[in-house]
């Protein structure tokens, strides 16, 4: 016990590594696509709200699917990916360093998924792959769609197995060491992506490929569905925790504080990989196919997924909260009031806590087994993941690039441009609030997602609902500001802003902080649960699924205009 | 490891509520049978017609007992087929008295599509090779638009119908 | 080593537990909130 003690104190400040200018280059990289995305994003976010509210028609022929096409992939797909493997990337980099070879190989993970995306995006653009983000089969896209997003996926393997690479390396040379808390958290979060991504690169290498070529005639639809959601629910997991990263780990010193506890913050990691990938019916909730036990067995699991994010709550509240005390802030929220809100690094990430109250609430309605046909399918889930994806996690990413841009440009986080951040954020919470607002109110009155303009026939509710989309296209429009202010805002960073020094902000533990347990860094025995947990959830429904298969589906392309 | 005397308390708050939301939902799913739906009946969706439900004599509203109706829909992009009126009309409206069970049975010839009675709890995926079911209780009345609500193609936004649910 | 463990002893006696009482009532809120929204949605499922 005692020796343990001692290497907790004497490591407290673990060594960091500075990051060169060929380092910063790679990580600036996947930041630039991230951020020429949400620009994209955005403009097709904006046109949707406008033809939704009635208030414009696309011209030149342009189909509101496509529009939404691109919306979700280059949003849901490429934005995330692309920031969080540049971020994790920036981590270790910081944390465990990453040698010339290793830099070498994200270059590589660079180019197969920005060409990928390219080949994506093209089919996109051509009008010959409005299958949206989610490509339900037998909806049947060009053959390229399908392969550039199968580069995307494989591309992100190759960047987390650098990740993988990079801890070892490090641990082999601090081998008495526990590897820093952001880089177990990354490689946390690349092992649940790599074993969730097989799902739906299965679906897309053995089903929709040789499908959409015409090699297979069929395709099971039911079981594409089955391997996309065993991806679907952790691939929003993988967008979230980078966020708890920024909140863990990077947030206590930029207030001021400390770690509350490294051992809660890497145990809440490893519940996530446990309960992340083993829940993926709580989207399939009201699809004719699956048996409704194993249904509610999944929704269970997907409850105990919501105890970490418990834990994290209270985590975050108490660093603030000793923070404060610590700084003299006394009574009973003396310390929330004092927190450094006009500091641009910490209000955007903490506004973006804030959201994930509704958010997480809204995530915990949505997978309640039955009660999920009040929601289903409705704008409700439009206006829940606006919350968590589009708010939370954006608004912490944004958080970051105040500092991390110019840290790695060699510039510095001017006055201004902490002003304009905190503009930026505010103009994102209330064009947010009201457009997800209306979503959730529109959809509990049963208006329909994924929708155009439409007056379905003149009813009363379709009325009802326009009401609801006309504040979204106000909400949207505000939104759509606040893109152009936050790329203003980026593109100061990285080239305009005077040169100088911004902080990696890493925060450290307590002195006196209890040891971390040596079990944590157990991955054998966190991967072996966790497959066993799939397997545990999988594997009868599976079985069942294709045991009482119906005929398969022949392709279909006429639906989505393509002849 | 260490938990704060408060985390504790939180934690056990914390799981205890959603422990007791999984046993409301559990009771009701297999006590009151009220599980989304869920009983994988398989069929042809290139012959749909096979299977009595779905034959075009068979479509639309029927009623088959007091207070009781069945209601059948074969689904394709972009419109749901509910049989034909006495004019040879496709029916695109279905009156319902308030208060009667209504069993709604509805398959898909082609891609997957959605069933929603909006403002009601029959929310359904329809997909190839499955027959989705869902019966329900038209408790209060008024004029329910019913929507696909699952993207099928450039018409999905298209491809509504409405019931009235009468005093 | 030895004259670690003495600081360690030290250190416990100063390493009370932190006052959290404001976390406390946060996490309390914020449980609650979570508890009326999703007993309202539930209300509106069996209400339907
Ligand atoms: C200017 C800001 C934005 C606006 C105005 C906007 C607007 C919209 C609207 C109106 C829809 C629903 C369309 C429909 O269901 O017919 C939608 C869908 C969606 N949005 Fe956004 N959004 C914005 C930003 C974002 C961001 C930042 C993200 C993610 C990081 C995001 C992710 C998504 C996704 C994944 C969908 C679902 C696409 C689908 O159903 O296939 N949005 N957005
Ligand atoms: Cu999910
Ligand atoms: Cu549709």
């Amino acid at each position: 016990m005692a020796i343990k003690k001692t290497m907790s104190i004497v490591h407290i400040t673990p060594k960091q590594f500075p990051i060169t200018k060929k380092e910063a280059r790679l990580y600036m990289a996947f930041i630039s696509v991230a951020f020429i995305s949400l620009f994209i994003g955005g403009l097709m976010g904006l046109l949707q709200t406008l033809v939704r509210s009635g208030t414009i028609t696309l011209p030149w022929g342009i189909d509101y699917y496509q529009v939404l096409t691109v919306h979700g992939v280059i949003l849901a797909l490429v934005l995330t990916t692309f920031f969080i493997i540049g971020f994790q990337f920036a981590l270790m980099g910081k944390t465990v360093g990453i040698s010339m070879k290793q830099r070498k190989a994200a270059w590589i993970s660079f180019w197969v998924m920005l060409i990928g995306t390219m080949m994506t995006a093209t089919m996109i653009l051509l009008g010959k792959a409005s299958v949206l983000y989610t490509f339900y089969a037998p909806l049947q896209a060009h053959p390229l769609f399908y392969i550039g997003l199968a580069l995307v996926i494989v591309g992100s393997w190759v960047a987390g197995i650098v990740n993988f690479r990079q801890v070892y390396v490090w641990k082999r040379a601090n081998p008495d060491e526990k590897s820093p808390l952001l880089a177990f958290m990354v490689t946390i979060n690349m092992i649940m992506w790599i074993i969730a991504s097989l799902g739906v690169a299965v679906a897309v290498l053995v089903q929709f490929i040789p499908w959409s070529l015409g090699y297979a005639e069929t395709i099971n639809v039911l079981v594409s569905r089955t391997l996309f959601w065993y991806f679907g629910h952790p691939l929003v997991y993988f967008w979230l925790l980078p966020a708890y990263m920024a909140w863990y780990a990077i947030i206590p010193k930029i207030i001021g504080g400390k770690i509350f506890s490294d051992s809660l913050a890497r145990l809440s990691f490893i519940l996530f990989l446990f309960f992340s990938i083993p829940v993926g019916f709580h989207h399939q909730l009201t699809e004719p196919g699956i048996d409704p036990v194993w249904k509610f067995i999944q929704v269970v699991l997907t409850f105990m997924v919501v105890i970490p994010s418990l834990m994290t709550a209270f985590s975050l509240f108490a660093t603030f909260e000793i923070t404060g005390r610590k700084k003299g802030f006394g009574g009973l929220f003396g310390w929330f009031r004092h927190l450094p809100w006009k500091d641009i690094r910490f209000l955007a990430p903490m506004l973006g806590m804030l959201a994930f109250i509704p958010g997480g609430a809204g995530g915990i309605i949505n997978a309640s087994h039955q009660m999920n046909a009040v929601v289903h399918n409705t704008m409700w889930v439009t206006g829940h993941f606006h919350l968590t994806v589009a708010t939370t996690v954006m608004l912490t990413f944004f958080g970051v690039s105040y500092w991390l841009i110019p840290h790695l440009t060699g510039r510095k986080l001017t006055p201004t441009m902490n002003k304009l951040g905190i503009i930026q954020s505010i103009i994102w919470i209330v064009g947010m609030a009201i457009m997800s607002g209306s979503m959730h109110i529109q959809g509990l009155l049963g208006g329909p997602r994924r929708s155009s303009y439409s007056e379905y026939g003149g009813t009363e509710q379709a009325a009802d609902w326009l009401g609801y989309q006309i504040a979204q296209a106000i909400g949207g429009t505000i939104l759509f500001i606040g893109i152009l202010l936050m790329v203003y805002i980026v593109i100061k960073l990285a080239f305009f802003a005077p040169t100088g020094k911004e902080a990696f902000p890493i925060a450290e533990e307590e002195a006196d902080a209890k040891p971390t347990p040596k079990f944590m860094e157990n991955w054998k025995l966190w991967i072996g649960i966790t497959v066993l947990l799939i397997l545990f959830a999988y594997t009868v429904p599976f079985i069942d699924i294709i045991q009482h298969s119906p005929p398969g589906s022949p392709p279909f392309d006429w639906p989505i205009g393509n002849q | 490891m260490h938990l704060h005397k408060y985390e504790k308390i939180w934690l056990i708050f914390g799981i205890g509520s959603l422990a007791l939301f999984l046993v409301v939902l559990g009771f009701g799913a297999f006590w009151k049978g009220t599980h989304p739906q869920s009983h994988g009946a398989t069929i042809d969706p290139e012959n749909i017609e096979a299977h009595d439900a779905f034959q075009s004599e068979n479509l639309g509203l029927t009623k088959v007992d007091e207070d009781k109706y069945i209601v059948n829909i074969a689904a394709s992009a972009f419109n749901y087929d509910m049989g034909v009126d006495e004019d040879g009309n496709p029916v695109k409206k279905i009156t319902i008295p308030k208060g009667s069970t209504v069993l709604f049975q509805i398959t898909t010839k082609d891609v997957v599509h959605g069933f929603n009675v909006s403002g009601t709890n029959v929310n359904m995926m329809v997909e190839p090779g499955y027959i989705s079911r869902m019966e329900t209780v038209m408790k209060k009345p008024g004029e329910y638009t019913v929507v696909c609500n699952e993207y099928c193609g450039v018409g999905h936004h298209l491809m509504y119908a409405t019931v009235e649910v009468t005093e | 080593m030895r004259q670690l463990n003495d600081k360690k002893i030290n250190e416990e006696q100063q390493s009370q537990e932190p006052n959290l009482k404001g976390t406390l009532i946060s996490v309390v809120l914020l449980g609650l909130f979570i508890i009326i929204a999703w007993g309202s949605i539930f209300y509106i499922f069996m209400d339907r």
